[in-house]
């Protein structure tokens, strides 16, 4: 048994003009010590995915599947208990720092009390090992700057921040959304050592939600492709970067600006829009920008497995 | 050059901030920016790129009038921006837009999305006639990959990289003549971030458009900019066209920054571990003495601790600030083929 294992998970969102069919069915198993990326298309699922198995989505949401943690079934606790294993056993970064810290409240007050509770350490440790995750994250002069609040940080150092509150607990999963996004590349390439680091010394499973390709290949060993809330490919790194199968996931791969690429001759694109999730077109949903697409398109395709734990949803056929 | 559109000139913005308790409390000033200038010709391309907290944003903002500089000028087409009165500045901004670096806090919750695009053409053309503000507004969805039926959706409805298309299409909704576009696709999915890149590029060809393009992805700038400024700390430390830029940075600093691009192959990617730097990203409180770069620069020598290198003028209409530019080569050759 994985330590965490996710089945058929599926996210809802009432509107007023229909039901938003976020995700749609996600599976995924996560070993101690694991480094899986997400990767796709903007609205694709992936962080209210995330939200589902930490009991934070908004009040419209509704999700159903299983989320087992060591046997137990997340999905399934109260709220009461869930916050329990929130930020302690399974933390997360979230995409957007801004929403996510108080604006009332500096950030010695936001960090220290999320250690007091659950580590039960008192308040000048708190605080000492505050400001130690602080200073690995880069904060310059962090025994200051833990005193401001988090409009007098700039948008990278409020990221950092996330970072370290998101390792305060030294979590068995950290869920980092986008994590290194608004971070310039030195910082980020320290972020991801860290990250690398932690994964090595307290064997804690990442789950790397990111656009980034270059970072996933980095960091990570396997990574999922997820397309208007299905997972179209898994593979290992080396099996979506260097055999990608999925239609999707080769566009995404010609898409990635590269520094040794010629000026002037425009990114390959992939053309069109990820498909309505209130109005989910029959057929494959990537069907419409598709360059491949054939009559048999017009049927969902099923995860099939090409080989060794490599899966597409496609109906083409896989070439040898 | 007389198509010169956009001069900044010895532009820099300091905040005062108060920290300590109620009784022992004190002053200190952060040089956010200090001291910047550059060109900008019309139709041209400019990045910014620099570490978190360098000052790109509060740059963007001095340049637009949102923030008062605390020194320099601003010239948008000979006439100084930092000399106009909020009324005067607020009409300019039907020429000079910006995207912002927040997508989903920089848009108002409470309207809906038609509404947030629409806005600034209300606002510009108070008499304009409904029919053809939702006209505009749902090509203008279009055009950013936003679905028009989603018009009436608020924004808390869409998904980071959703919001920042909101942002992009209420910036373009005027025809302005210079966007700057702060982190635009940082939130953006590649296969979008592609899409938007080539508009952007596109629109800027087609409408004669300037543009001020700051990222942190240097891969991102290097496919749009037609010259790169790189800043440390509040100041710039080069400005170089990008053809020069990425293949023989002349600042060591840009030579840091390119060899630090996390390189989108599994095998590559691992072999390519030392960012180039090390150290810790000075305080802006108490920056360096001399080469604000020195702490961390590899080839620092006595002087650099002592004296500020001046941005100077290279061949080639390229500029650096580093004392040891001449004697330094860094060429990227081995990085370009690895990547
Ligand atoms: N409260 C909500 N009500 C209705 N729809 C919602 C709500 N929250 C999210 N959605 C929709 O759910 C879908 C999935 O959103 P999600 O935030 O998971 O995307 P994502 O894959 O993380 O995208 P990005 O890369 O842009 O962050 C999106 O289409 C979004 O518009
Ligand atoms: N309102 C403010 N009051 C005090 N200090 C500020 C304020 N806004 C920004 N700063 C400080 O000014 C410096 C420059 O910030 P700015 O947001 O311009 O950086 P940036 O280059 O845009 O960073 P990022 O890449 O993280 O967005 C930082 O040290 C920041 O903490
Ligand atoms: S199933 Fe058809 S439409 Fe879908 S990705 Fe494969 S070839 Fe394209
Ligand atoms: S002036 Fe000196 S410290 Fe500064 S970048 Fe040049 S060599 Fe390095
Ligand atoms: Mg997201
Ligand atoms: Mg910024």
């Amino acid at each position: 048994m994985a330590m965490l294992e996710v089945r058929n998970l599926q996210v809802g969102f009432d509107t007023p003009e229909g039901e938003v069919q976020a995700v749609r069915g996600i599976d995924f198993d996560l070993e101690a010590g694991d480094a899986l990326a997400i990767v796709g298309e903007s609205g694709s699922g992936k962080t209210q995915s995330m939200l589902a198995l930490m009991g934070l989505l908004a009040e419209n949401g509704h999700a159903s599947g299983e989320a087992r943690f060591r046997g137990r079934d997340l999905m399934k606790l109260s709220p009461g208990e869930l916050n329990q294993y929130r930020g302690a056993k399974i933390a997360m970064i979230f995409q957007d720092p801004m929403t996510s810290l108080n604006p009332y409240l500096n950030i010695e007050k936001q960090m220290i009390e999320v250690v007091m509770h659950h580590q039960g350490l008192d308040r000048r440790e708190a605080r000492a090992h505050a400001i130690e995750m602080l200073r690995a994250v880069r904060i310059p002069d962090p025994e200051q700057r833990i005193r401001q609040y988090p409009h007098e940080y700039s948008g990278g150092m409020r990221q950092r921040v996330m970072v370290a509150m998101g390792l305060l607990c030294e979590p068995d999963i950290l869920i980092a959304d986008e994590p290194t996004t608004a971070l310039d590349v030195t910082v980020q390439a320290q972020i991801n050592q860290l990250m690398a680091e932690l994964r090595r010394s307290s064997n804690t499973a990442i789950v790397l939600i990111t656009h980034d390709l270059g970072v996933v290949a980095g960091l990570c060993d396997r990574v999922l492709v997820v397309y208007a809330g299905r997972v179209v490919e898994y593979g290992t790194v080396e099996q979506i970067y260097y055999q990608p199968r999925h239609p999707y996931t080769r566009g995404l791969l010609a898409s990635v600006p590269r520094l040794d690429a010629v000026r002037g001759a425009g990114l390959n694109a992939i053309p069109g829009n990820p498909p309505n999730l209130l109005d989910l077109p029959a057929g494959c949903s990537f069907r419409q920008r598709c360059a491949e697409a054939f009559e048999a398109c017009g049927e969902e395709p099923a995860l099939r497995d090409l080989g060794d734990g490599h899966l597409s949803r496609c109906h083409l056929e896989p070439e040898q | 050059m007389n198509d010169v559109v956009l001069r900044v000139q010895d532009l820099a913005v300091h905040y005062t901030v108060y920290e300590g308790g109620l009784l022992r409390s004190r002053e200190r000033t952060i040089r956010a920016v200090d001291g910047v200038s550059f060109d900008l010709r019309a139709g041209e391309a400019l990045g910014i790129v620099g570490e978190s907290g360098c000052g790109k944003s509060t740059l963007a903002r001095a340049i637009l009038g949102l923030i008062r500089p605390t020194r320099g000028r601003v010239l948008w087409l000979g006439e100084n921006l930092t000399e106009l009165d909020e009324e005067a500045l607020r009409r300019k901004r039907r020429e000079l837009q910006i995207v912002f670096q927040d997508p989903l806090a920089s848009l108002n919750p409470r309207m809906t999305v038609g509404d947030i695009i629409a806005e600034p053409l209300w606002t510009f053309f108070p008499k304009i006639a409904t029919v053809q503000v939702e006209e505009r507004v749902r090509g203008m969805m279009k055009m950013v990959g936003l679905l028009p039926n989603q018009i009436n959706r608020y924004p808390h409805e869409f998904s980071g990289g959703q919001c920042q298309r909101i942002g992009i299409a209420r910036a373009l909704v005027l025809n302005p003549r210079l966007i700057i576009c702060d982190e635009p696709v940082s939130a953006l999915d590649v296969s979008i971030q592609a899409q938007i890149i080539n508009l952007l590029q596109d629109l800027q060809r087609k409408l004669n458009l300037s543009l001020i393009f700051i990222a942190h992805d240097l891969s991102v700038v290097k496919h749009i900019s037609d010259r790169v400024m790189v800043m440390y700390l509040g100041r710039s430390m080069e400005v170089s066209q990008q053809e020069h830029l990425y293949r023989r940075p002349l600042h060591p600093y840009t030579n840091a920054l390119v060899k630090a691009v996390p390189i989108p192959d599994p095998r590559l990617a691992r072999a390519q571990h030392e960012t180039g730097l090390t150290g810790d990203m000075p305080s802006p409180f108490n920056p360096p003495e001399g080469c604000v770069f020195h702490t961390r620069c590899p080839y620092t020598v006595k002087r650099c601790r002592i004296e500020v290198p001046a941005l100077r003028r290279m061949e080639n209409d390229d500029w650096v600030a580093c004392h040891r530019a001449e004697d330094l080569d860094l060429s990227i050759g081995k990085q370009a083929k690895l990547a």
